[in-house]
């Protein structure tokens, strides 16, 4: 939820430092206006965020099975998290995940950052190729999950994966089962990459076009040549922080995978070697399961982990500081 | 709760289709918010006026054409209350649970009973309603919905499941007759093997996902023992996840099918000459298949019986509903009394086997051919949930299984972890 949220500001506050001093009004009512475009946004974010987050670290702290409101008697200190750290599952689970981040982060921050420099290089049909690469971020998780479920990837010898094998004699490959070899991280990283590559390109392009063209020009003055030279010493620090973002979105979406896993993986995803964090706090806490104590303490958990990440992350590569500096 | 986890896969199909992360944290954060927006949200499924006070009731979404209709039918045929019908699509699971923890929850559902939803008041004792025909209602199909001594849940289905497969192809390879032994269902399932059909479709997993369960049933053991710890602790477990795997090595299993066990496609298209299935598909089998189909139950393991899992469903009356009386009053007439609405309701549509011994020789349907094999092993080889088998429980068996078979564990050890997780679960509740 706080990804798609977080990931509109980037782009719009590119779009919008360009044009605030035309729009600049001169008589009252500021105030109101920003509390008419923040206001809904805001309460959504605390009906639906704030105060169950809030809600679920009350919980954490006691026996919470089939309850939200659960009685004094059953408090239990922090036995949940002492818990939920000592399970081999959960803590498999955030192995799971490491594979995940290590595999689709820099995979994804490449190819988006490739797709935004050749669709920047384009002079024809500009609109048209970014849109193409932008339209599967419209496309829910869930569709595109059945698409390669059972189309591109399906285990059957009629599959278009197992087809193309077919030619070359190669025996049909049961994408989806089991760990060995573990062929659904293919599959898992080919949807995701088609699904949220074309959103980052566009961050991408955003903060290209912000790059001043005479920037490039001096340096062809002053004798680089186009290409890497350029790429390296102009392009790449000027997306600095566009880039920290993007490593960071990319990473945060990356731990709250689900969707994908839980439709393309056997038994709703619910399989040792491939239990993302968030299918596991699933099983644990809604379903058949309710254990919501256990549930919350995971939860907590994994926003901590995110938090942490996230933050040395930030520091490590200084995000915040002005583009190109 | 167990296998009817499984079970429940069958009639969620669509579930699976629906379900996406957005849906699931708006179901956990309804939970929470669920005060506010039952202010906003017109519709708690109930309508107010008529005579009388008015329920709901939920129901998860059947697959079978015709059976929301038959509900509503049912529900307006009721003559001392307005009931109206909820057909929840998605994750039937998390909408019932969210459901019970608020003011706006059914008043009548059908769920699977265990023990967190008694421990937090949610259901109430039903043993009044079903005195009269206690001896009529099949042993398992009561004690999975009793805890305690007290009955909470009227079972409305049995949904037997078992492997299905094609005689033709069995006589064409000359295999005489269905294997006992898990050992002779991996080698017919070797031997059907070719280039165009697999041996047997266990679905996904490569049922990993179920026959840990089957296991522990066949050996004579149990989920839970006497002693309130793991009842599955015994060497020939490991044995048996041992013959599992073997299956999972062989080249025999279906994997990857587009559609998962429940659905009869890869039956049907030809994908495979055996598949784990339920009662559910016989109508489409039989349609597609005519003559060429034969059943027989999970094979035994290591010695043990062969075994069939009866899965199915059970209504229950929330106890925080507004009208529990009148709601109990409904309860008796529909699924106590009402025997033409529960004959219809299990023939009519796919097929089940109704939870009343007395109906089940009135069922045409279910007394020739495939089906009525269906009924008499479910009879004679049937195992059912326990209520205090929790999905942990569950998915560390499952874990077991799939640690052995798909990547080579060592079977002991992964029995013992299996079993100290299950008396640590165990340790929880009763400790």
């Amino acid at each position: 939820m706080a990804v798609t949220d977080k990931t509109a500001e980037p782009a719009s506050a590119a779009a919008g430092t360009s044009r605030r001093p035309r729009r600049r009004r001169t008589f009252g009512g500021r105030n109101l206006a920003f509390w008419y475009f923040v206001g809904p946004f805001l309460l959504g974010l605390i009906i639906f965020t704030y105060i169950p987050v809030g809600w679920s670290a009350y919980l954490s702290f006691f026996d919470a099975r089939n309850t939200v409101t659960p009685a004094s008697e059953d408090f239990v200190g922090l036995d949940n998290f002492v818990t939920m750290l000592t399970d081999e599952n959960f803590r498999r689970s955030l192995v799971t995940f490491s594979i995940f981040a290590a595999i689709i982060v820099p995979i994804t921050f490449a190819s988006s950052l490739g797709l935004a420099l050749a669709v920047n290089k384009v002079r024809i049909m500009r609109a048209f190729f970014r849109s193409v690469f932008f339209l599967p971020f419209a496309c829910s998780y869930v569709v595109a999950s059945l698409v390669w479920k059972m189309s591109i990837f399906a285990g059957v010898r009629y599959g278009m994966a197992n087809t193309v094998l077919d030619w070359f004699g190669i025996e049909s490959i049961p994408w989806l089962f089991g760990n060995d070899p573990p062929w659904f991280w293919l599959v898992i990283a080919t949807l995701r990459l088609w699904i949220q590559c074309g959103f980052y390109m566009i961050l991408f392009i955003a903060a290209l076009q912000q790059i001043p063209e005479h920037l490039y020009e001096a340096a062809y003055v002053d004798g680089a040549r186009p290409g890497w030279q350029t790429f390296w010493h102009i392009t790449l620090p000027h997306l600095r922080a566009s880039s920290v973002a993007v490593l960071m979105l990319v990473l945060i979406a990356a731990y709250q995978a689900f969707d994908e896993f839980w439709n393309l993986l056997p038994n709703s995803g619910n399989v040792p070697y491939a239990r993302t964090p968030l299918i596991y706090l699933f099983h644990t806490s809604l379903g058949t399961s309710q254990d919501l104590g256990r549930g919350s303490a995971g939860a907590l958990i994994l926003a901590l982990l995110i938090a942490i990440v996230t933050l040395f992350q930030g520091k490590l590569l200084g995000f915040g500081k002005p583009e190109g500096r | 709760m167990v296998a009817s986890r499984n079970n429940r896969h069958s009639k969620k199909a669509f579930a699976e289709f629906m379900m996406n992360r957005r849906r699931m944290l708006a179901l956990g954060g309804m939970a929470a918010g669920a005060g506010t927006l039952a202010a906003c949200g017109g519709n708690t499924g109930r309508e107010e006026g008529g005579d009388g006070v008015s329920l709901s009731q939920w129901y998860h979404e059947y697959g079978e054409a015709g059976t929301q209709e038959a509900a509503k039918g049912y529900a307006a045929d009721y003559p001392d209350a307005n009931v109206t019908v909820e057909w929840i699509p998605g994750d039937y699971d998390a909408a019932l649970a969210s459901g019970l923890l608020t003011d706006d929850g059914p008043d009548v559902f059908e769920s699977h009973l265990n023990r967190g939803m008694v421990e937090a008041g949610q259901i109430v004792p039903l043993d009044d309603l079903i005195a009269d025909v206690i001896d009529d209602i099949p042993e398992g199909d009561l004690r999975r919905n009793t805890i305690d001594g007290t009955v909470y849940g009227i079972n409305m289905i049995d949904d037997p499941q078992y492997v299905v497969y094609r005689p033709s192809l069995f006589e064409a390879a000359g295999i005489t007759a269905p294997p006992t032994t898990f050992e002779e269902l991996i080698d017919i399932a070797i031997e059907l093997t070719n280039d165009d059909v697999k041996g047997i479709d266990f679905g996904a997993a490569g049922g990993t996902d179920r026959l840990g369960q089957h296991m522990i049933n066949s050996l004579g053991l149990s989920f839970i023992g006497e002693d309130m710890q793991a009842g599955f602790n015994d060497p020939r477990m490991a044995e048996g996840a041992e013959l599992v795997k073997r299956l999972n090595d062989s080249n025999a299993l279906l994997l990857g099918a587009p559609t998962d066990w429940w659905d009869p496609s890869s039956m049907i298209q030809g994908l495979t000459a055996m598949s784990w299935t339920g009662l559910w598909t016989m109508p489409a089998l039989q349609e597609n298949l005519g003559d060429d189909i034969g059943i027989f139950p999970c094979p035994g393991f290591v010695g043990g019986t062969p075994t069939v899992y009866n899965g199915g469903w059970a209504t229950f009356v929330n106890a925080n509903g507004k009208h529990v009386e009148e709601a109990k009053a409904f309860t008796k007439w529909l699924w106590v009394d009402n025997t033409e609405a529960i004959l219809d309701w299990c023939l009519s549509y796919g097929f089940h086997i109704p939870s009343r011994l007395s109906l089940r020789e009135q069922a045409d349907q279910l007394t020739s051919g495939p089906a009525a094999e269906a009924v008499a092993i479910s009879e004679e080889y049937g195992w059912a949930d326990n209520p205090d088998w929790t999905p942990a429980m569950n998915t560390a068996v499952n874990d077991m299984l799939s640690n052995i078979a798909l990547e080579g564990n060592d079977p002991e050890a992964e029995l013992a972890k299996a079993v100290e997780t299950v008396n640590t679960e165990l340790d929880g509740i009763f400790g």
